[in-house]
């Protein structure tokens, strides 16, 4: 896959006067476009449906697919370098690795927060 | 290495300028080639869109920490306020404006540059009409009362004495209404909003359902007056939602705003910034600069937009669509 990136970058000056750079194909653009309002509808059915705590991870699932069509084909991902898709993945990697720590934090304490002054409506003013 | 470009760089070294005869006008003179000066700009752009991410992610984490220790208060906030139809109409405006924004950079390369143009254009009309829908539900959070801080009535420093009137708190409310209202927290309506002070800090659970129906409270003097004739704007079922949630929830419902606001207004001012930057390219195009030999800002420009579509992907289930 690398090796044939390289080729096709090297040969990239001397094709452009006969191809011009890559454009994505129309057709292509269409379909996943055909296919994000789709799971855009998708989506919005699926929240109608009581489906307990999976709501949420069908929700991100779907979510997640959107978004990777639209890193692989409307941002070009697909055909290109795949470092620059790996710049996106690292980001949305160290972002999960932020929440996930985060809220396995979170839950670890919230048993023992106790309500301050504030978080009590009751509270009369002395 | 192929000749063009050592050529391109020699006379660029002899010359000593960045414009030399015969040479590429949009290669800057520490470039080898325009290949490899499209890559570094394409490198770069996509390092600023993972910082992007980065900085989204956390609001994100704020957003899962107060939604998984309290999902009631989500879940109640959520469908009791947020509209799905204008959620759902402003996500297929995105996702359109998207399409368009990547057919127009493919335009570009294609040197098609009538269709580069509407293109641009339409993608322009969808970021506008995103941002049109945004301040319809914008304004309809405001005449609810569940803005941010001291606009929204769940919060604690809820600074509006007559929350039910017509006309929305534009200004911090005027002594005369303050007195009328609640002589005794007279003097310290507008400290409490700067100093929370928990001893000045009047209770003011001022939910759909009046102060009344907070529950643990027996009867504190404020209690009786609580709004009256509320309920015939309020819808009944928010009100008993309200009450069935615990008294810490119910507390906490102004942090949903909170992370609705921050994050959605975060997200429309990148799509504010989108806007100009795609007016930006759509001159340049008028201008005719673009080619299938330089088409840089039509492609980044692209990709910053894309990536402000893929964000809202991820806020618009997050906030509308809870169960």
């Amino acid at each position: 896959m690398s090796q044939a990136e390289s080729q096709a970058s090297a040969a990239a000056p001397a094709a452009e006067e006969d191809h011009g750079p890559h454009a994505v194909p129309w057709r292509a653009l269409v379909a996943v476009y055909v296919v994000l309002v789709v799971c855009t509808g998708l989506t919005v059915g699926v929240s109608r449906i009581d489906l307990g705590n999976f709501n949420i991870w069908v929700c991100l699932l779907i979510a997640v697919i959107k978004g990777s069509l639209v890193a692989l084909y409307f941002m070009h991902l697909r055909w290109d370098s795949p470092f620059y898709g790996i710049v996106l993945i690292s980001a949305f990697f160290f972002a999960a690795l932020f929440i996930g720590l985060a809220l396995l934090d979170s839950h670890s304490y919230q048993p023992i927060i106790k309500p301050t002054p504030m978080a009590l409506p009751q509270a009369p003013p002395p | 290495m192929s000749t063009t470009s050592t050529t391109n760089l020699a006379s660029g070294i002899a010359h000593g300028l960045e414009r030399a005869p015969g040479h590429d006008p949009h290669l800057a003179h520490h470039f080898h080639s325009p290949e490899q000066q499209y890559r570094s700009a394409k490198l770069g752009m996509w390092v600023f869109l993972g910082t992007e991410i980065l900085m989204f992610g956390g609001l994100f984490c704020a957003y899962a920490i107060n939604r998984h220790n309290h999902p009631l208060v989500f879940s109640f906030a959520a469908q009791s306020y947020l509209n799905v139809g204008l959620g759902t109409l402003n996500t297929l405006l995105l996702i359109t404006s998207s399409l368009t924004m990547a057919w127009g950079v493919r335009a570009a390369q294609l040197e098609q540059r009538r269709v580069l143009i509407t293109c641009l254009i339409l993608t322009l009309v969808g970021g506008a009409g995103f941002l049109v829908i945004k301040a319809i539900e914008y304004q309809a959070k405001w005449d609810e009362h569940v803005w941010i801080g001291q606009w929204n009535r769940y919060n604690n420093d809820y600074n509006d004495e007559s929350p039910y009137k017509e006309a929305p708190p534009a200004q911090p409310p005027s002594p005369t209404a303050a007195v009328s209202a609640a002589p005794e927290a007279a003097p310290s309506s507008s400290d409490a909003n700067k100093a929370t002070d928990v001893s000045k800090v009047k209770p003011r659970y001022i939910g759909p359902t009046g102060l009344a129906n907070a529950p643990g409270q027996p009867s504190a003097p404020p209690a009786a007056e609580a709004p009256p004739a509320s309920g015939a704007e309020m819808d009944q079922q928010r009100a008993q939602r309200y009450r069935d949630l615990s008294a810490g929830d119910q507390w906490r419902v102004s942090t949903f705003f909170s992370c609705y606001f921050l994050m959605t207004g975060l997200h429309g001012l990148h799509v504010v910034v989108g806007i100009a930057l795609i007016s930006w390219v759509l001159l340049r195009s008028l201008r005719g600069d673009f080619s299938s030999r330089y088409f840089t800002p039509v492609d980044l420009v692209g990709l910053y937009w894309h990536l402000v579509d893929m964000i809202w992907i991820f806020l618009f289930p997050l906030f509308y669509l809870i169960r």
